[in-house]
């Protein structure tokens, strides 16, 4: 690996006054950051260790959401009772994600960060536009399997590889920036970035930013969320498409929906198009189905990958439907 | 650290990984490195008595943490990998052993899977909960056995 200075933070500020350094970057689980390093695809020159500073709680907010503190391992965010009851979806999505061992070390803020698992962008000796802005896309006409169909660009066809965030995305998630300027909120939909024609900036962080927390509002229909993930096997491995859904239905009727993917965009993907459809309407296959077409009807599918418009379309529609099944029992 | 019980005192770069120094530096050469990304599992240890990657894991982390490799494990399951062919060519066993400890210690508190949010560990379970740690022989149903066997 090559040579880095290593700074372990002793407080917020200094943290943050250390990260505004231009090569410097924020160093908590590692579970990515060092794998990239290791690669020569980051390629810092100082790390600032910010486990040690006080994020690493899960508190009750005042009205029934939850503030997750950024440094809360993803591990120990999944087996929180409060997560499992009124959000199981994100218990899920945490479950679902890398094995057991990177669990346990993976932080909340370092998943928001998580960075794409593209082949070419891992591969220093393939042209990528990420890694290497200019240089071109070696998954446009290679090996794109695993890229993304929506909000994609001529210039990157990367996904967003973190099961967490599709899961908060759907649940409106809010996240809490410390920078150099003060504290400040960030909607979750804000903070990742489409590709257009700077993949490289991948989110509307600044230089010095570190996430503090994470906010969940209450979402009643989250009691009854589900998360499915469709891989190439069973586990440890990206998504190909995966599905956050929270359902509400009365008499036959969508009272409250919310629906986000993974594996099919460069952002966790939250489902609009196919909300605006069901909310208000019947509650049937039929109409998961023409909401679940007209979400993925946008999508820019390359050689390899436009088997995911089809496996999307019918991993939202089966989602829904148990979601539906159960409300029913 | 502690390692295995003793104190190890040493000087590291910070690009050192907890598995290097582990190996290269205080001789400790049970945690295996595989594929040095976190993929395969070969290296983990325990840190204070919870499963990691020891390769992505940079040691100056861990400075005052304990630290328990398959040196330092006397456990059934040992013996239970032997009773019930868990390995073969072994490179895997040591991480394999160390992760099947933690995921125990996991499943004993309560914490859920993909699989299962809670109750006795079935044989899908153990292998959603262990699938962070691969075994290139394939001795998959000896190791399965070995931990129903210890879990039971």
């Amino acid at each position: 690996m090559r040579p880095f200075a290593y700074i372990k933070a002793a407080d917020v500020e200094s943290a943050v006054q250390a990260a505004a350094e231009p090569g410097t970057k924020f160093l908590g689980g590692g579970t990515n950051l060092v794998d990239l390093m290791r690669e020569g695809v980051e390629r810092p020159d100082t790390l600032v260790d910010v486990t040690g500073l006080p994020y690493d709680t899960v508190e009750e907010l005042p009205g029934g959401g939850l503030r997750i503190g950024a440094l809360v391992r993803n591990s120990t965010l999944a087996a929180d009772r409060r997560v499992r009851t009124r959000y199981p979806v994100l218990s899920q999505a945490l479950l679902s994600g890398a094995s057991g061992q990177l669990r346990n070390m993976a932080t909340v803020g370092g998943n928001l960060l998580q960075r794409t698992c593209c082949p070419y962008f891992y591969d220093t000796a393939s042209a990528c536009n990420k890694r290497e802005p200019g240089s071109g896309c070696d998954a446009l006409e290679g090996f794109n399997r695993g890229c993304a169909i929506l909000g994609v660009s001529e210039h990157c066809i990367a996904t967003h590889p973190s099961d967490m965030c599709v899961a908060l995305a759907a649940l409106d998630a809010v996240v809490e920036v410390r920078g150099v300027g003060g504290t400040r909120r960030v909607p979750l939909a804000d903070l990742h970035r489409l590709p257009g024609d700077t993949p490289q900036v991948e989110t509307t962080l600044e230089a010095g930013d570190l996430i503090t927390a994470v906010e969940l509002p209450p979402v009643p229909a989250a009691a009854r969320s589900r998360y499915r993930k469709v891989r190439d096997r069973a586990s440890y491995a990206f998504a190909l498409v995966s599905v956050a859904a929270a359902l509400e239905v009365r008499d036959g009727t969508v009272t409250d929906v919310r629906l986000a993917l993974g594996g099919v965009a460069p952002k966790p993907w939250r489902a609009r198009e196919a909300e605006r459809i069901l909310l208000g309407g019947l509650a049937d296959e039929a109409a998961f189905r023409r909401a679940a077409e007209a979400e993925l009807a946008a999508a820019a599918v390359r050689q390899g990958n436009a088997f995911k418009t089809t496996l999307a379309v019918s991993t939202i529609v089966a989602t829904l439907r148990e979601l539906n099944e159960e409300a029913a029992r | 650290m502690k390692v295995n019980g003793s104190v190890a005192s040493l000087e590291v770069e910070p690009w050192v990984s907890l598995l290097d120094a582990l190996r290269e530096r205080l001789g400790v050469t049970g945690p295996k490195k595989g594929c040095d990304q976190g993929a395969c599992g070969a290296c983990t240890v325990l840190a204070d008595g919870v499963r990691i990657n020891s390769c992505l894991a940079l040691a100056i982390q861990y400075d005052g943490r304990e630290i328990t490799t398959i040196e330092g494990v006397a456990h059934p399951l040992k013996e239970a990998f032997i009773r019930h062919d868990g390995f073969q060519c072994g490179y895997c066993t040591s991480g394999q052993i160390c992760s099947a400890i933690g995921m125990l210690a996991e499943h004993a508190a309560g914490m859920p899977s993909a699989v299962a949010d809670s109750g006795a560990l079935s044989e899908a379970e153990v292998r959603e909960r262990m699938s962070g740690n691969l075994c290139r022989c394939g001795a998959y149903n000896g190791i399965v056995d070995a931990i129903m066997e210890v879990s039971g």
